[in-house]
């Protein structure tokens, strides 16, 4: 078989595979929405909205602080009853 | 002022104009690549909420179509990444007339096995370039790639296919 005529039977089989493939999974281009999707978009916008303010109350000093007072206690347990009678 | 100024300047009411101008084009784009309504819905919104993340840093005068395509494009490939290759194939085909011999649905069924097979970057090509019909120039655009680029992944694809095809007996 010559290089040329391979070529040539290699074209016809992705035309064919081609054109199968446009009849076995339609184009969707005639496919939109069908409702509005405004009043989900604004609902993930609040969730977000209420996470920062959420976030911005409490400000990273304390949280700083927070996380240094478990680490003492997770360290140095014997801090705990002396932090209790202080409180 | 243009809505995507007023929106890069913080307006919400920018923004929503924006989204209602838009979300049907991004939809029907997302739809195409991961062939499933509710999914698609889902990543819409995801979409355009990438798009209020990163108001900040949007140029103004840049082409917000574009951008939300790119974007919506990747989301898809990432939805057909993690969804594969359970994920149902959105409409049967149109004409029965053509498609009620059993060998024909066979075939069909093979070739949308084979298709949801590929990878989700060759499969995007296949179906917005081969099936859908789009612009190699489109295409590349929300891929971020070069037309070159374009039809060597969609050469390699149909070469995929075919060499699938072939094992399972299926020819021209």
């Amino acid at each position: 078989m010559t290089v040329e005529r391979k070529h040539h039977e290699e074209n016809e089989e992705l035309e064919w595979i081609s054109k199968s493939l446009r009849h076995a999974v339609p184009p969707l281009a005639a496919t939109g929405l069908r409702r509005d999707l405004w009043p989900q978009m604004l609902e993930r916008l609040n969730e977000s909205q209420l996470r920062t303010a959420w976030h911005s109350r409490v400000s990273w000093l304390d949280w700083a602080l927070l996380g240094v007072a478990a680490a003492a206690m997770l360290f140095f347990p014997a801090l705990i009853p002396a932090l209790l009678y202080h409180l | 002022m243009d809505p995507l100024q007023r929106f890069a300047a913080g307006d919400l009411g920018a923004f929503e104009a924006l989204f209602r101008q838009y979300q049907n084009e991004v939809y029907r784009w997302i739809v195409r690549i991961v062939r499933d309504r509710a999914a698609a819905e889902e990543l819409t919104v995801e979409t355009f909420w990438r798009l209020h993340k990163a108001r900040a840093r949007l140029d103004p005068a840049g082409n917000c179509p574009a951008w939300l395509r790119r974007v919506a494009t990747n989301l898809a490939i990432d939805h057909l990444r993690h969804a594969r290759p359970t994920e149902p194939l959105l409409a049967e085909p149109q004409d029965p007339s053509q498609s009620d011999c059993a060998e024909q649905a066979e075939t069909r069924l093979a070739i949308r096995k084979a298709l949801a097979e590929l990878s989700p970057k060759l499969q995007v090509v296949v179906q917005l370039g081969l099936i859908e019909e789009e612009p190699y120039s489109c295409i590349a655009e929300s891929l971020g790639i070069s037309i070159g680029a374009v039809k060597l992944r969609m050469f390699r694809a149909l070469g995929i296919l075919r060499k699938k095809l072939q094992q399972q007996g299926i020819r021209p």
